[in-house]
């Protein structure tokens, strides 16, 4: 059988969290949260993780600066050194300090762009990329929680729908869930 | 929820709700534009097409066109270059900077100041490249390998620097910008009802849908990315004063210009934020949003910007006088007295004196005054480039070529064409983008909305968690009692409901149809041929919609004529959410919607 899935709506952000809470307290597991704005405090609730893209900025930011390191030492001392007004390019580090704007432009432009395509690529978000959330208000202001049966497969549907009834949703709807992305 | 202190002045003023938000920052851009935006734009393009007009001509003809000579080298070209890329230091200070100190006032104007930023970076890199002569070699700036030999970009120049850090800023600039922009572009999408708009709205919206991951990811990077922008700000137009700095021009040989130059640019750049702000949100309507405690708080940063300018200016005359070298001084002597006093005099009396007049409560909140200082701080700004680069050099170390500098109508058509472009771009941008960060805003509309603060908003603290505290402290105003009751009730009693259902429970089939018969004759007869989309109505989702279309409720003016007996019939009819047309009030909303 095709998986089934409750959309259970909301119309307060301060709502939603704290139907989530008393949802999860009895053994419900919400698959997802969709809003309109980020809902501080849902992520532990709803068992979403910390995201690790600040690690991520971090190794870009350190391939950018290694490569301008490489890239300036190669063209500025090895290939072809030049004597300005009598102070040459000796060596790498005596001639570092007229680097370091470049050394942190290169980290800045390589940590922003790489953690941003890690981020759009991460998210499924690209040009064309098809949306999918469940209402178009969920982009306005409705709160929609994905409840998903294969994830709940000590309670049925019914059982399940009591549940979250108890609750102040504005709107509740089963149907067929469908992977869009 | 954090909350804020009531004696803060609340930033988004009357009583606005999630889907007000939606509304007020979406109107502008689906309904059709006023004549006024037409007329803007089409002046903008006019002189924008006059100045790439301009420009060729330069391309064709040469450097010579503009009124350049062998003492004076740089005039309006490198001017207008650093008083463009100053302005554009405001969006990423307000979005970055701001963020970074938590600053919530920076939500409403963000969004527009970084567009801003964008635009007036676009113009500022189009002064070097033009500069260089022949634009189309420009890809020598690039550190690639060639076909003379090993020849290759010198790391060790400013003006080198300068290429990587404006390409870095503008770039990092447009990806925060964009990122940002991004879940508002899926508001206009879910929203659109053209297939066109919603095609574009759709593509520019990348697929966002909201989900907690996302959110959880958009929030970080949002960080990071401010943590990044923050330095780059300030090392952009470090980098611009280096062009000056490392020369041995007295005049620009000083170390004290990296901090002057960014004071300057904060200050140019907030005063152009002010100009065009003052217009959006009378144009657009977004006073609730953009009012006077925000134009107060730029206000500020304009004074305090204006005062490290005018200290800096005092000590630089000082020291020009106090290092005993005679060259330096007397730059300085022929800045103030020589044949361009009077841009000397422009540049003090708009930079200096103009900021210290916020220090009057009464100026810095008065809207006309702030409209017209900004346009003196963005002249006197201009002049500021203008005495730096001009009267350093055009008086230089042998008298015998001394010389003065003459704009051509080459000089100023290329600097009326960036500001016809500019404009173009901004209008551009009023018209089809979200001018206010609409994801952001939601945010602190229960931390720091008028209503909320002074408690006259509905609030939804009782459901799910239980307890009553503000049915405490809250002054008992009955409306309001209302409210909070009917929440209360269907949610701490599920027996009262369940009660309520057996009641349902026990209407047959037949005391339905009549009860749906006499609903009908009270709101009119309607069908699907007119059917407006009940969904906007607070409180009526698909499945609601779908309900009501059953019974024959199809358009706005039948939800209009509902009254309590109605609402009453209908909750006994549907058998869901007892109280709730009445709580949300449909038919009030009802009428608001007929009306538009």
């Amino acid at each position: 059988m095709a998986d089934r899935v409750i959309y259970a709506t909301y119309d307060d952000d301060h709502t939603c969290l704290e139907s989530a809470k008393k949802l999860v307290a009895d053994g419900v597991h919400i698959t997802d949260v969709f809003s309109p704005f980020p809902i501080h405090g849902i992520d532990p609730v709803i068992g979403v993780k910390q995201t690790r893209l600040g690690i991520v900025a971090m190794m870009f930011a350190v391939t950018g600066l290694m490569l301008a390191v490489i890239g300036f030492r190669y063209i500025m001392i090895q290939d072809w050194p030049m004597n300005i007004g009598g102070k040459p390019n000796f060596t790498l580090l005596q001639n570092f300090p007229a680097f370091v704007p470049i050394s942190f432009e290169f980290t800045v432009l390589f940590a922003a762009h790489g953690m941003a395509l890690t981020y759009f690529l991460r998210n499924k978000t690209l040009p064309g990329m098809p949306a999918d959330n469940p209402y178009a208000r969920n982009t306005d202001d409705r709160f929609t929680m994905e409840i998903r049966l294969s994830d709940n497969h000590g309670m049925s549907s019914d059982e399940l729908q009591a549940k979250i009834k108890q609750t102040a949703i504005v709107e509740i709807e089963e149907k067929d869930y469908v992977q869009i992305k | 929820m954090h909350k804020e202190a009531a004696i803060r002045e609340p930033l988004i003023l009357g009583h606005k709700t999630y889907s007000d938000i939606t509304e007020d920052v979406c109107r502008p851009i689906e309904g059709k534009a006023p004549k006024a935006w037409y007329i803007m734009f089409g002046i903008s393009l006019l002189v924008g097409l006059y100045g790439i007009g301009c420009i060729l001509y330069l391309l064709g003809t040469g450097i010579g066109t503009w009124g350049l000579n062998k003492t004076v080298e740089w005039a309006w070209d490198i001017t207008n270059f650093v008083w463009w890329v100053g302005i554009g230091h405001a969006g990423t200070l307000i979005s970055a900077v701001l963020l970074l100190f938590r600053q919530r006032w920076r939500m409403a104007i963000n969004r527009s100041a970084e567009a801003m930023t964008i635009f007036a970076v676009f113009m500022a890199g189009l002064f070097p490249l033009i500069h260089m002569g022949r634009l189309w070699v420009g890809y020598w700036v690039m550190p690639i390998p060639n076909q003379f030999g090993s020849l290759w970009v010198n790391f060790n120049s400013p003006l080198l620097w300068d290429v990587f850090a404006i390409s870095t800023y503008l770039s990092v600039s447009v990806v925060f910008w964009y990122i940002g922009l991004i879940p508002d572009f899926a508001t206009i999408r879910d929203r659109a009802k053209g297939a066109v708009s919603k095609k574009m709205y759709g593509i520019l919206s990348f697929g966002w849908s909201g989900r907690a991951k996302h959110w959880n990811r958009f929030e970080l990077v949002s960080l990071v990315l401010a943590g990044l922008a923050t330095p780059l700000v300030f090392s952009v137009h470090s980098i611009v004063s280096f062009d000056f700095a490392t020369s041995v021009i007295p005049g620009w040989h000083t170390t004290i210009f990296p901090p002057y130059f960014v004071a300057g640019a904060v200050f140019s750049g907030f005063a152009m934020v002010q100009t065009l702000l003052l217009i959006l949100r009378k144009g657009m309507k977004l006073e609730a949003y953009i009012h006077t405690k925000h134009v107060e708080y730029m206000n500020i940063v304009i004074m305090v910007t204006g005062s490290i300018v005018g200290v800096a200016y005092l000590t630089e005359l000082f020291i020009s006088w106090y290092s005993g070298v005679e060259y330096e001084s007397y730059a300085f002597i022929n800045r103030a007295t020589g044949p361009y006093w009077w841009a000397y005099a422009s540049m003090m009396t708009c930079n200096v004196i103009s900021p210290q007049l916020m220090w009057f409560k009464k100026l810095r909140r008065s809207l006309l005054f702030t409209f017209f200082i900004s346009i003196v701080v963005n002249i006197g700004m201009w002049f500021e480039r203008f005495v730096i680069i001009v009267t350093s050099i055009h008086q230089d170390y042998l008298p015998s070529s001394w010389s003065m500098f003459y704009p051509t109508w080459v000089d100023i058509g290329v600097f009326l064409g960036t500001l016809g472009i500019f404009f173009a771009f901004y209008l551009g941008f009023a018209r089809y983008f979200p001018v206010l960060a609409m994801s952001e805003l939601k945010t602190i509309l229960k931390i720091s909305g008028e209503s909320y603060k002074d408690g006259s908003a509905p609030t939804h603290d009782d459901h799910g968690g239980g307890g009553d505290s503000h049915t405490e402290t809250a002054p008992v105003v009955e409306e309001k009692v209302a409210e909070t009751v009917a929440p209360v009730v269907e949610e701490v009693a599920p027996a009262v409901e369940e009660k309520v259902e057996e009641v349902k429970a026990k209407l047959t089939d037949e005391e339905k149809s009549q009860r749906v018969s006499s609903l009908m004759e009270k709101l009119g007869a309607g069908d699907a041929s007119n059917a407006d989309d009940l969904k906007v109505i607070s409180g009526v989702g698909p499945k609601m919609e779908s309900t009501l279309n059953e019974i024959g409720i199809y358009s706005y003016e039948q939800v209009s004529k509902m009254t309590d007996n109605e609402y009453e019939m209908l909750d006994s009819i549907t058998e869901s959410f007892p109280g709730r047309a009445k709580r949300d009030d449909w038919a009030g909303q009802a009428k608001e919607l007929m009306n538009k």
